[in-house]
């Protein structure tokens, strides 16, 4: 497999930022994962697709909209009625999935080169979000392991509750770059460490 | 105004698309009645009041969803998804507006 790029390279600043003087309220950094892939079932097929997702990453996903989960390797959670996004720390889930899922119960599509992975953490992190989107963060609201689609001024942007003061956001890779300097700015009132 | 997506909840209406007018059948492809599509088209009631359309959250899950939504207060009173029945709830002859 070829290197694996970052289209942050050029603006990634490792190191403590804006105010950080009373302490870093979020830290910022870049997931990267081996594998992205976005899994839809076709209509009434749904609980297989999620028994595919189980026996693949061995994640249990609960019924209901938005439901999720992770473990040290995979994340997935649904984002739209029928249709999960499942990212892996190692390449070749499309493959995997592929054999695992048949073309009666839906399609898989390999995302890996299509979008970044962000995360935000910290106490400021929902502080920081609520900022960009429309969204309740509230933990009562968005629980760990769920995920939501969004947008920010037309930058599409799924987003998975990673930890009580964590989240992933999963944004097209051609926005990234101008994406991560708008959270950059966002962060940089509480003091954000990149790294 | 707030619209609340049955899949996401409750979200700002920037992040949805409007998708014209919910009242509307289309005629048959294969028909030839210029009037009935004439009338597919363009005709619309515009009423003061309570209103049938098809809404995408096209900033979010991107299904399409069918609204009642007053027109003179922004008052949604019922969110669907578009594809779950054929037609919404409310027909256009309950408007008091020409058939």
């Amino acid at each position: 497999m070829g290197e694996q790029l970052s289209p942050l390279e050029p603006i990634f600043r490792p190191g403590s930022h804006g105010n950080f003087v009373d302490g870093v309220g979020v830290t910022l950094s870049e997931i990267a994962p081996g594998s992205i892939v976005q899994l839809a079932a076709w209509p009434g097929e749904e609980k297989k697709l999620m028994a595919a997702i189980g026996s693949v990453t061995g994640l249990k996903l609960a019924d209901g909209a938005g439901a999720g989960a992770s473990s040290d390797r995979y994340a997935a959670f649904g984002f739209a009625p029928g249709k999960f996004l499942v990212s892996d720390a190692s390449e070749g889930l499309a493959t995997t999935f592929a054999g695992k899922v048949a073309a009666a119960t839906g399609t898989v599509t390999d995302l890996s080169h299509g979008r970044t992975a962000i995360r935000i953490a910290g106490p400021r992190s929902e502080w920081v979000l609520a900022k960009l989107f429309a969204v309740d963060f509230s933990l009562p609201a968005f629980s760990v392991g769920s995920g939501i689609s969004t947008t920010h001024h037309d930058v599409f942007t799924q987003i998975q509750r990673s930890g009580p003061d964590s989240f992933d956001l999963y944004v097209f890779r051609s926005f990234a770059r101008s994406f991560w300097k708008m959270l950059c700015h966002a962060s940089d009132e509480v003091g954000y460490e990149v790294r | 105004m707030l619209i609340t997506c049955p899949y996401c909840g409750p979200r700002d209406v920037s992040e949805f698309a409007y998708q014209g007018d919910g009242n509307r059948t289309r005629p048959d492809p294969a028909s030839t009645d210029s009037e009935a599509w004439n009338a597919y088209v363009y005709d619309r009631l515009n009423p003061a009041g309570i209103h049938n359309e098809i809404w995408q959250h096209a900033g979010g899950c991107r299904v399409h969803l069918a609204v009642v939504r007053d027109t003179l207060t922004h008052e949604i009173s019922s969110v669907r998804f578009a594809r779950e029945h054929g037609t919404p709830t409310h027909s256009r002859r309950n408007h008091g507006a020409k058939a």
